[in-house]
C-alpha cells in the first residue's frame, strides 16, 4: 500500500474478492488512495487506460484472483497494443494452494504472459515493495505497457521489510537518447527533401507534452505537411493548415496520397500498422523513410526503412532541431511550394464531404454539430470501435494531446464508456464525452452504475443506426450485401435505460433536434446517454479497401472504383 | 500496378544461432518460447542452463530460421523482454563454434554389434552403458556430425536417441 502511494498513485480502479480482502481491508483504513468500484473487471482496466492516457501517469487496477483476474485480459491486451502504462494487481490463492486447482485459482502470470509487457508473481513479502516499484518503472519506461503483479493471499497478509522507491534499482533501462550520427544523417535527408511528409503516431503522445511541442515546432519550422495516425491525433494541432488529418484506411484523401507520392517520409512514433499502410508492397513506393521509435522491434517489422533512430521522441526531436539550427539548414522552398500545391489539389476534393439530409440524421452531421458546440470546452473524447470511431476521428480536430482516447490496436468494442469514466476521474471538472455506437456501448453498459455511484458526469453520445455499422459496411462492400448477424433486432430503450441507472436519457430523431439535445446534454451535471437515431445505411468514407494501396482510395458511394471486380476475393481474407 | 516497387527484399530463408543471456527466474523460458510460438517464428533447437550462479544468469542458445527481416525481428523482440540482458547473433557476429551431445542407444547382437562399435570409434563416440545386447553411445560434435552418426546407426539396431540441442560460443577472447 505504501509502495503505491510512494509511486504517486491517487486512484485505483478495482473490484474486491476473496484473495484481495486483506488489501481491501488496508484500503478501508486509509484515505490517501481513492478507490473506484467498477461493475466488471474489464472496465477497471479500460478506466485505468483512460486515466493513464489523459494524464500521462500510470493507471492502477486491483482485482481478485481467478475470474477477477481473467476478466482483465481484454483490457491488458488493449493496453499492450496501444502502449498504455498500467499496473494491474491481482489477488492469488495462498502459495500453499498454487497449482491445486483451488477455488478461484487461475495461472494468471501464465495467461497474461503474452498480453502484458511484463508480469510478476510475488512469493515472498520481502520482495513485495521492490516488485511494485519495479512494476511501475517497467510500465512507464521505454515503450509503455501493462504490467501485472500477482499477489498470493498469504504474502499480503504477512509482514515484511519495506523498501522505498529510491532504494530499488531496476536493470530495465531502455534507450532514450537517439544516436547523434543518425540524427545528423536525418537532418541531411530532410534538407534534400522535395516532397516530404511527417507521419506521427501515438509514440509522440506517450513521450509527453514536451515531445508534442517539439514536434509542432519542428513541423512549423520546416513547413512540412503532417499527418497523424488514429493514436497520434492531438500530437499536432488538428486545425493547423499544415495538418493533413488522419491517414490510413479511413484517413483523408490528401494524407494518403501525400504518403503515396512523397519522396521523404519521417515517421515519428508510429509503427507502420496494417490499417495505415494498406498493401505493403505498394506502400509509398518512391520515398526514403526515416523511422524514429523507442522500440527497436518496431523498426523494419512491416516496412523496410532507410534510416532508423531508436529513442524517445522528445529527446530525438530536441536534438534534431538543435542540429538543424546549428547547421542553419534550409528546406527547398521552391520544391516544397510545388508539393503543397499538389496537396492542396487533393485537399480540394473535400473527401469528408457527405450528402446531408433534413429528414434523417446523418452520423457525420451529428458529430460535426457535437464538435462545433463543444470545442470551446476543450473536451476529452473517448470512443468505442466501429464507424462512429472513424467518423469521430475524421470530424473532430484535436488541438492538444491526451484529449483523445480510443482503442486503436486491439479495436475493443466496449472500451469507450469505462475509459471515459477513468478520464472523468482524472479531470473531474472537464467535459468528457464517449462517442459511441449502440452495439459497442452495450458491451460495458453496466458501468453506467459506476458513473452514477461516483458522480462522474460522463456524456455518452450514441450514434444509433441499429447495426454493427462497420460490420454491415464490410458486408455491403465486400460480402455481397449479405448482412449476416450484423443487425440487432432488439435494442434497449436507451432513454429508459439511462433513467433506470439514475442517469439522464435524451433522444434525437431528426436533424433539427440535434443541436437542442446536445445543448441539453451539456447543461446537465450528471451522466447522460444521448440516443441519436442516425441513418442506418450510411457508410464511412473515404476508405482504402482491404488489400489496396493508398492511391486506390474509394472516396464515396458514387466512386466508380467500388464496382471494380476482382478485389472481392482478396478482400475477404483480410481483416 | 505499374508504378509499384517491391519493398520486401531478401526473402531467402537463413539459419541463425542466437545466444541469449537471461535472468534465471521463474517463467523466463516460457516467455522466450511463447514469443516464438505467438509470433510464428521457428525453433530448430533450444538449450538452456544456468551459467552464472552468483548473478543468477542463464544462457539460452536458439537455432532458428527465417528471412533476414524475420531474424532481425526475433532478436529485437527478444531484447524487448524485461529479463533478457543480451542477445547475440553468433551467425553474423564473427566466427563461432557450436556443439551438440547425443546419447544413442543401439540394440543387437553379432556382427551388427561389432560394426556399431567400429563406427563409434571413427566418430570418437564413447560407450557409456553396455549390456549383452545393447550399447549407449555418447557422441559430441556439430549437428551434422551427430546427424551422420545417428544415420549410420539406423541399420545397426538404433532404438533410442536423446539429444541436447546446440550450444554455441563465439571464437576468440571476447565474451557475450
Amino acid at each position: 500500500m505504501k509502495a503505491l502511494v510512494d509511486q504517486g498513485v491517487e486512484v485505483i480502479f478495482g473490484y474486491p474478492g476473496g484473495a484481495v480482502l486483506p488489501i481491501y481491508d488496508e484500503l478501508f483504513k486509509q484515505n490517501r488512495l481513492r478507490h473506484i468500484l467498477v461493475r466488471h473487471e474489464q472496465a477497471a482496466v479500460h478506466a485505468a487506460e483512460g486515466y493513464a492516457r489523459s494524464t500521462g501517469k500510470v493507471g492502477c487496477v486491483l482485482v481478485t484472483s481467478g475470474p477477477g483476474a481473467t476478466n482483465t485480459i481484454t483490457g491488458l491486451t488493449d493496453a499492450l497494443m496501444d502502449s498504455i502504462p498500467l499496473v494491474c494487481i491481482t489477488g492469488q490463492v495462498p502459495t500453499s494452494l498454487i497449482g491445486n486447482d483451488a477455488f478461484q485459482e487461475a495461472d494468471i502470470t501464465g495467461i497474461t504472459r503474452p498480453c502484458t509487457k511484463h508480469n510478476y508473481l510475488v512469493k515472498d513479502v520481502n520482495n513485495l515493495a521492490r516488485t511494485i516499484h519495479e512494476a511501475f518503472h517497467v510500465a512507464r519506461s521505454g515503450r509503455p505497457g501493462p504490467v501485472l503483479v500477482d499477489l498470493p493471499k498469504d504474502v499480503v497478509q504477512s509482514k515484511g521489510e519495506y523498501q522505498g522507491p529510491s532504494r530499488v534499482k531496476s536493470k530495465y533501462k531502455p534507450q532514450v537518447k537517439g544516436d547523434l550520427k543518425a540524427i545528423e544523417k536525418a537532418v541531411e535527408m530532410i534538407a534534400q527533401a522535395k516532397r516530404p511528409i511527417v507521419y506521427v503516431g501515438g509514440g509522440v503522445i506517450n513521450s509527453g507534452t514536451a515531445a508534442c511541442q517539439l514536434l509542432t515546432q519542428f513541423v512549423r519550422m520546416t513547413g512540412f505537411p503532417c499527418t497523424q495516425t488514429l493514436m497520434g491525433l492531438g500530437a499536432f494541432p488538428g486545425s493547423d493548415p499544415l495538418s493533413l488529418g488522419m491517414l490510413g484506411m479511413h484517413g483523408t484523401y490528401e494524407a494518403n496520397l501525400a504518403m503515396h507520392g512523397c519522396d521523404l517520409m519521417i515517421n515519428i512514433g508510429a509503427r507502420f500498422d496494417d490499417r495505415v499502410t494498406g498493401r505493403v508492397n505498394a506502400f509509398s513506393p518512391f520515398s526514403k523513410k526515416i523511422h524514429i521509435d523507442i522500440d527497436p522491434s518496431s523498426i523494419n517489422k512491416n516496412i523496410l526503412v532507410d534510416l532508423s533512430v531508436v529513442g524517445d521522441a522528445a529527446h530525438i526531436l530536441e536534438d534534431l532541431i538543435k542540429v538543424w539550427k546549428a547547421r542553419q539548414v534550409r528546406v527547398d522552398d521552391k520544391a516544397l511550394k510545388a508539393w503543397w500545391s499538389e496537396i492542396e489539389g487533393w485537399r480540394s476534393r473535400n473527401c469528408l464531404h457527405y450528402e446531408n439530409s433534413n429528414k434523417i440524421i446523418k452520423p457525420q452531421y451529428a458529430l460535426q454539430r457535437l464538435y462545433e458546440l463543444t470545442k470551446h470546452k476543450n473536451p476529452y473524447i473517448t470512443t468505442e470501435v466501429g464507424q462512429h470511431q472513424m467518423w469521430a476521428a475524421q470530424h473532430f480536430k484535436f488541438e492538444q494531446p491526451n484529449h483523445w482516447m480510443t482503442s486503436g490496436g486491439l479495436g475493443t468494442m466496449g472500451y469507450g464508456l469505462p475509459a471515459a469514466m477513468g478520464v472523468q476521474v482524472a479531470h473531474p471538472d472537464s467535459l468528457v464525452i464517449d462517442i459511441s455506437g449502440e452495439s459497442s456501448v452495450q458491451m460495458n453498459i453496466q458501468e453506467m452504475a459506476t458513473l452514477c455511484q461516483h458522480r462522474l458526469p460522463v456524456k455518452v453520445f450514441i450514434l444509433n443506426n441499429q447495426y454493427m455499422g462497420m460490420v454491415r459496411q464490410w458486408q455491403e462492400l465486400i460480402h455481397g450485401g449479405r448482412y449476416s448477424e450484423s443487425h440487432m433486432h432488439t435494442h434497449p430503450d436507451f432513454v429508459k435505460l439511462a433513467d433506470a441507472f439514475g442517469a439522464v436519457g435524451l433522444r434525437a430523431e431528426t436533424p433539427g433536434q440535434v443541436d437542442d439535445v446536445i445543448k441539453e446534454m451539456l447543461a446537465v451535471d450528471r451522466p447522460v446517454i444521448v440516443d441519436c437515431r442516425t441513418d442506418a445505411s450510411e457508410n464511412c468514407f473515404p476508405m482504402i479497401m482491404p488489400g489496396m494501396a493508398h492511391n486506390e482510395m474509394v472516396l464515396g458511394p458514387e466512386d466508380r472504383s467500388l464496382d471494380k471486380p476482382g478485389s472481392e476475393q482478396d478482400g475477404m481474407v483480410l481483416v | 500496378m505499374g508504378d509499384t516497387k517491391v519493398t520486401h527484399i531478401a526473402d531467402a530463408i537463413e539459419r541463425h544461432t542466437i545466444a541469449v543471456l537471461v535472468d534465471n527466474e521463474a517463467g523466463v523460458l516460457a516467455r522466450v518460447i511463447g514469443l516464438f510460438s505467438g509470433r510464428g517464428y521457428n525453433i530448430e533447437s533450444l538449450t538452456v542452463a544456468e551459467v552464472d550462479n552468483r548473478e543468477q544468469l542463464s544462457r539460452i542458445t536458439i537455432v532458428t530460421t527465417g528471412t533476414k527481416m524475420i531474424v532481425e525481428q526475433i532478436k529485437n523482440q527478444l531484447r524487448r523482454l524485461v529479463p533478457v540482458h543480451k542477445v547475440s547473433d553468433l551467425t553474423i557476429e564473427g566466427a563461432h563454434v557450436s556443439r551438440e551431445l547425443a546419447l544413442v542407444k543401439v540394440a543387437g547382437i553379432g556382427e551388427k554389434r561389432v560394426e556399431a562399435l567400429r563406427i563409434a570409434d571413427i566418430f570418437r563416440a564413447n560407450v557409456i552403458d553396455a549390456t549383452n545386447e545393447s550399447f549407449v553411445f555418447e557422441v559430441v560434435g556439430a549437428t551434422d556430425k551427430v546427424d551422420a552418426f545417428i544415420k549410420l546407426m539406423e541399420p545397426l539396431g538404433l532404438v533410442d536417441v536423446s539429444r541436447t540441442g546446440v550450444v554455441a560460443i563465439a571464437r576468440g577472447p571476447s565474451a557475450l
